[in-house]
């Protein structure tokens, strides 16, 4: 165990835990942010999808003791009232079905336009292709994605 | 309608609700589009006054819906309380809608599967819905002195226009809580033509919390004192616990337990859904999930081959029989031989028209083909998982359930304790896809709390969740056609079996439309646990069929649409046999109503065009899939469904679930696969199992419901099955190769120089 000081969604905060703790357990079981999912464990899904320093990372493999010092932020922190423009944009094409993958999903995508504000529907698919939804809600993840980008 | 008659008073409501929610539960979601501004919504009463087991109604006029039923993405947690506020006769902006818990006798038919959540709830939701309305109609009337008859209601208010006077439902709802129920055959229902919500598209009630990522599943759960538990089940079907070293795991740090459960007592006479591959298993108890995933992999423990077995299965009546397993460790490349053998062999008659043996003896030329698809895991993206506080004899389950009532004798006999004792909260589900209508993780979880009288989270890590059966079956089917010189077609012949079920249905299409007419069925017996997965058995035997059926067109120079009309066209006029189990115009009305959205015989250049249709729970579905060659590799590029399933309640939701059972359809039809060597399934984790990604779905898909007046009927299967088809006769035209086989991918990757 180890004590580790982090910077969660603009938050300085303590956790004591094995530094080999991914920093999805942390964030889900240590500090009661259950917004980041656990889908595969293996960075296959994307359901764990956060930002770290402003890139997205799968958090289910990325360990606690490399997050030091780095602004981490979740679905959580994303934006103060839920009116990120992808969450906006995700609320207006009515997106999720069992909601699951959502978080990861949202999370990627804004972490895209943030670097690429007007992306083509080839960087869409790349950025997005690490993101599994099963239920299926491809179609309607990518047209708020570019409604998002209208906005921007 | 036994629960409209049952009148609880307001008291004793508030005590199970309370009950129901453990303390965590009493949330509410606003409606309102999904940002209700402070002017739009009412804000929430001091007081509700219960009307009938669906419905509150505030002092201030706000209203409470309770979704009876399990949501795991099919969106009736939205569709549900839209049917009550339609014949409640409410505003939409003032509505609350809470997940109801598991109460049998407070609500009818918890379940979810089938298809049928909309369909079953139809006249009892509108029938909840408009007596509460009635009552609020003679609180009205008593209050004011008036006839009953000459009240009106409008979205929320109740007005009397003769006297002028007029209120809102809250300032009724008091007096309505305490009337009598009236008798449900003298309610009246809305005509169709008067719906103001029903058909209106409404956002899904938990819109907003989804994306700002609020705790709504079982894993999310946490209360204090929590422990948490991970499970270790055996390597391979065939096998069994034999040994296992609880020293190997009980020093390491944060690891509190390990010890053996037993999920069902071998006595208990399990139901149909009371599946699971491993009757033992091993769970680690410890301080958190990472731990305790940990200390899994330091686990030492002994398997060995299981015997065969049997365990008892409760049938109607109090009867129970003995259900075998097989002993033994099997391989994909053994089921394929075995079903390739059975195919050969005579199957069980299932329907027989005219005299098919005659009709191909004299065939000028008998067409065959063989169609195969492999076991799948439904692959939920929320591992299966349950929070379980079992303390002393009573126990408090939340968890991932479509079936709370078929998990109910499991846990009350595995417990050992009445079920009255026994609390089953529902959580929202991360998917289901029918995988989580067999609730044996309700069972391990709540034994693990029991054992450590604590509450406790247990998770399955996507490799335990993966490799623990209950796939969809694997399934073979051989269709045959006879045909004489002037390529007339003179009988059919189906022959269809599968590992462990077959997958046919003999009074479907195209039964019915053909004189002679052959089907049947043969089964094999294995260890590997099947349950339902999304439209079970329709989800292979459509894609055989729908396949053959394009073959056979084109050997006959027909066009695919215009040769299943003609067989339609026969059974509505002259129907072959009886029980034929679909109605042909409605069945025609779909293939008809995709033939104009797709603008069939206009193919846009560059692209190939598929079609197929098919009818289950109660549904009917035709679609048209656009494949292109890009790169050597087919690409979707549009997908055409129409559906018909009588009135749509919510439109834009039912195009998100139609347009995802089409991305699950292509997904499965190319990559899904799960093989087994020697007992062991061979993917375990997404870097090996295929599904579908952002890449792979189609550009475009339009979902286009035919109207209707008809009650409603299924949604969420009826347009899975017929892609695989549509799929697959597109890229035969994109191809030139006919596939067989599922999954299509590394068929299509042996082609060579595709599109070039």
């Amino acid at each position: 165990m180890a004590q580790f000081s982090l910077n969660i969604n603009g938050k300085s905060v303590q956790v004591d835990v094995d530094p080999n703790t991914p920093l999805l357990w942390v964030l889900r079981d240590h500090l009661d942010l259950v917004g980041t999912k656990f889908g595969c464990g293996i960075a296959q899904c994307g359901a764990c999808t956060v930002h770290v320093d402003g890139e997205a990372v799968r958090s289910c493999s990325y360990p606690i003791s490399i997050v030091e010092d780095k602004k981490v932020v979740t679905i959580e922190g994303l934006s103060e009232k839920g009116d990120h423009p992808v969450q906006k944009a995700w609320v207006e094409h009515d997106v999720p079905q069992c909601g699951y993958c959502q978080s990861g999903q949202i999370m990627s995508a804004a972490s895209l336009l943030a670097r690429n504000p007007k992306p083509t529907d080839e960087e869409i698919t790349s950025a997005m292709n690490g993101n599994i939804c099963r239920c299926g809600t491809y179609t309607r993840i990518k047209a708020a994605i570019k409604t998002a980008s209208q906005t921007l | 309608m036994t629960l409209l008659n049952k009148k609880l008073d307001r008291r004793s409501f508030l005590k199970v609700s309370g009950l129901a929610g453990g303390g965590m539960m009493l949330s509410f979601s606003w409606l309102a589009g999904c940002k209700p501004t402070p002017e739009e919504v009412l804000t929430m009463p001091d007081e509700w006054f219960e009307i009938n087991s669906y419905i509150k109604i505030g002092e201030n006029g706000a209203v409470t819906l309770f979704n009876p039923n399990p949501e795991f993405g099919q969106n009736v947690k939205t569709s549900l309380p839209m049917i009550l506020a339609e014949e409640l006769d409410v505003d939409w902006k003032n509505v609350f809608v809470e997940q109801a818990d598991f109460y049998p006798e407070r609500f009818d038919r918890q379940f979810t599967g089938g298809s049928q959540s909309v369909r079953a709830a139809w006249t009892p939701l509108r029938t909840a819905g408009a007596t509460a309305r009635q009552l609020i109609v003679n609180a009205a009337a008593q209050s004011w002195n008036v006839p009953v008859a000459e009240i009106t209601t409008n979205m929320g208010t109740v007005e009397h226009q003769a006297s002028g006077k007029k209120a809102g439902y809250g300032e009724m709802a008091s007096l309505a809580g305490t009337l009598d129920a009236p008798d449900p055959e003298t309610i009246k229902l809305k005509d169709n033509a008067d719906f103001k919500i029903i058909g209106q598209s409404k956002k899904n009630v938990d819109l907003q919390k989804i994306v700002t990522g609020k705790p709504m599943f079982s894993l999310d759960h946490k209360v204090e004192g929590m422990k948490y538990a991970a499970i270790v089940h055996p390597p391979a079907f065939g096998m069994k616990l034999k040994s296992f070293d609880k020293s190997s795991v009980t020093s390491l740090p944060g690891i509190q337990d390990a010890f053996k459960v037993k999920v069902f007592k071998d006595d208990y006479g399990r139901n149909f859904f009371d599946t699971t591959t491993f009757p033992e298993i091993i769970a680690i108890v410890g301080n958190s999930t990472w731990e305790v995933l940990q200390a899994k992999k330091s686990l030492q423990a002994e398997w060995e081959e299981a015997p065969e077995s049997t365990f008892p299965m409760a049938g109607r009546g109090g009867q129970t029989r003995d259900i075998s397993v097989p002993g033994g460790l099997e391989n994909s490349s053994t089921h394929k031989e075995k079903m390739a053998e059975f195919q050969r062999k005579p199957g069980n008659i299932q329907r027989k028209d005219g005299d098919p043996e005659a009709a191909f003896k004299k065939a000028a030329r008998v067409i065959e083909r063989t169609y195969t698809a492999p076991f799948l895991a439904h692959n939920t993206m929320e591992p299966m998982n349950c929070f379980a506080d079992v303390k002393g004899n009573r126990a408090i389950i939340y968890g991932p359930t479509q079936a709370p009532d078929f998990i109910m004798n499991a846990l009350s006999s595995s417990l050992e304790l009445p079920k009255e004792n026994i609390q089953i909260n529902l959580a929202r589900m991360g998917g289901g896809f029918g995988r989580r209508a067999y609730s044996h993780h309700m069972v391990e979880a709540a034994l693990i709390s029991q054992k450590i009288q604590a509450p406790v989270k247990m998770v399955y890590t996507r490799e335990d969740d993966m490799s623990a059966g209950v796939y969809r079956p694997t399934y073979s089917a051989t269709y045959r056609a006879a045909l004489d010189d002037n390529n007339n077609l003179l009988a059919l012949h189906v022959k269809a079996g599968g590992i462990p079920e077959s997958p046919l249905h003999a009074n479907r299409f195209p039964a019915g439309a053909i004189d002679n007419y052959l089907a049947e069925s043969w089964q094999i017996e294995s260890n590997i646990t099947i349950g339902a997965f999304r439209a079970p058995r329709s989800n292979f035997i459509a894609g055989a069929e729908q396949s053959f059926l394009d073959e056979l067109a084109e050997e006959m120079g027909k066009d695919p649409i215009a040769f299943r009309l003609e067989l339609l066209k026969r059974a509505e006029t002259n129907p072959v046999g009886e029980n034929n189990d679909y109605d042909p115009k409605r069945y025609a009305g779909v293939l008809e109503l995709v033939r104009d959205k797709s603008n069939w015989s206009n193919v846009p250049d560059g692209i190939s065009r598929g079609v197929s249709a098919y009818f289950c729970h109660n549904s009917y579905v035709a679609e048209v899939v656009d494949v292109s060659i890009k790169d050597r590799k087919p690409v979707v590029e549009n997908v055409y469904a129409a559906v018909d399933c009588g009135v749509v309640v919510n439109p834009d939701a039912a195009a998100n679930m139609g347009e995802g059972a089409i991305v699950d359809g292509i997904g499965n039809a190319f990559f899904g696969e799960m093989a087994f060597e020697n007992g062991v399934p061979t993917k375990t984790n997404f870097d090996k199992y295929r599904m579908i990604r952002h890449g792979e779905a189609p550009k475009k898909i339009e979902v286009h419901f035919v109207e209707s007046k008809e009650d409603p009927t299924g949604l969420g299967e009826p347009l899975f099955p017929p892609v695989f088809a549509a799929l697959g006769n597109s890229l035969y035209k994109a191809t030139g190769k006919r596939l067989y086989e599922q999954p299509f991918q590394p068929q299509i990757l042996q082609i060579e120089n595709l599109g070039m």
